[in-house]
């Protein structure tokens, strides 16, 4: 006997539990009258029976241990945060570095502009500041990313930043003269004025745990 | 279960290495499995096992965090399975298809038993007949009846695991049955 080419496709359909209620009552009126799909059928749910029936087995012994000591080295960044967690008050020194540098170097990027301190009798040529012959300045002189030229007189400390002075043979600085022409030297300045702020910043944190 | 795994997910993420030991720890067992099923051998299956494990932490940045886990983890075992597999066996295997798949002309003439063998299955004798026929299976059969049937995952989850559409992954479950029902209808 001819089976229908189809039976064995509404078998698989049943063992998927996604046959229509057509297919099956079909599958069911052949198999009836049908043993040798009755025997495929059979087989089919056996094979299943035995497959499912292999007791689940266990990973040996030790497996994650043995996976852990596989894994790539700890990233640095975790390794860090560990560290800061057991050194808190370094961590809050580092931290402190860490913002202020950020900002002066953002600073240091946002002004390449030529400022001077505000004397009526300096002259800005270009980059460059003049104390011009004979005049007589009142007051400490900041040039920054410009040079300054000193053929007259100031009465005060001069400070260039990012540039240099010249003194003219004439020249005269009353005050001291401090160039400042490195980043980290910019960087050292900002330090110093900022070091007294964080003492205080520390201070205050020590004293807040104690509370 | 997804929860506590996603937690950790994301401590790993941060870096926290420490808590993937727990993620091994939860699909250890079920990872084992697929490998062993699919390799029918203990100590390959712990090789690609640990390596499925290796390779999920090393890639853990490209896992989508609103997926399954679990999918993407066994995607990877059988990944890599598929590959010892290829690479052990000679070619004849690879494309093979089993005969009598088409399930027109295999109907059988032999009587069969009609009692499941529930009892003798506790046999070891009997474990190592089903894994050995189970390991005859052609590598793209023998993943999805793995799947489906050991690690009993829906249709749907196979599909997404193995990357395949949803009709390919039946056909192949037809066609493993199959070939299952011929390899294993004299035990
Ligand atoms: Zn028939």
């Amino acid at each position: 006997m001819k089976c229908p080419a189809e039976m064995v496709v509404y078998m698989h359909e049943y063992l998927d539990e996604e046959i229509s209620a057509e297919h099956e009552k079909e599958l069911r009126a052949h198999l009836q009258n049908c043993g040798e799909c009755q025997t495929h059928f059979h087989e089919l749910k056996k094979t299943i029976a035995l497959v499912q029936s292999t007791s689940h087995i266990q990973a040996p012994e030790n497996f994650t241990a043995n996976v852990m000591a596989k894994l790539p080295k700890e990233k640095r960044k975790v390794g860090v945060q560990r560290w800061f967690r057991h050194h808190p008050l370094l961590t809050a020194a580092s931290l402190f570095l860490v913002l202020m540098m950020g900002s002066v170097a953002s600073s240091w990027d946002q002004d390449h502009q030529l400022s001077v301190s505000k004397q009526p009798n300096l002259v800005v040529q270009n980059d460059k500041v003049i104390v011009p012959e004979g005049e007589v300045v009142k007051g400490d002189v900041v040039v920054k990313n410009g040079d300054l030229e000193i053929q007259g007189e100031i009465e005060g400390n001069v400070t260039v930043i990012n540039g240099q002075q010249y003194m003219a043979s004439a020249g005269k600085v009353t005050g001291e003269i401090e160039e400042v022409d490195a980043i980290f030297e910019w960087l050292w300045y900002h330090i110093k004025t900022a070091a007294k702020d964080a003492v205080n910043v520390f201070e205050t944190g020590e004293t807040d745990k104690e509370k | 279960m997804e929860t506590i795994v996603k937690k950790r997910i994301k401590q790993v993420l941060k870096g926290d290495q420490d808590a993937y030991a727990e993620v091994v720890e939860i699909y250890k067992d079920k990872v084992f499995q697929i490998c062993y099923r699919m390799l029918g051998n203990r100590h390959e299956a712990e090789d690609i096992a640990q390596e499925a494990f290796l390779r999920a932490y090393v890639n853990i940045a490209s896992f989508n965090i609103d997926l399954k886990f679990s999918t993407w983890l066994y995607r990877i075992a059988t990944n890599l399975c598929i590959d010892r597999i290829r690479k052990k066996k000679p070619d004849y295997y690879l494309d093979a298809e089993v005969a009598g798949t088409d399930g027109l002309n295999m109907y059988s003439h032999i009587a069969s038993d009609a009692r499941l063998p529930e009892d003798d299955v506790e046999s070891l004798e009997l474990q190592e007949t089903i894994q050995r026929e189970i390991s005859k299976l052609p590598e793209k059969y023998r993943s999805v009846i793995v799947l489906k049937y050991i690690e009993e995952l829906s249709l749907n989850e196979i599909s997404e695991t193995l990357d395949l559409p949803l009709g390919t992954v039946k056909t192949r479950i037809h066609r493993g049955r199959e070939a299952l029902r011929n390899q294993l209808r004299y035990v």
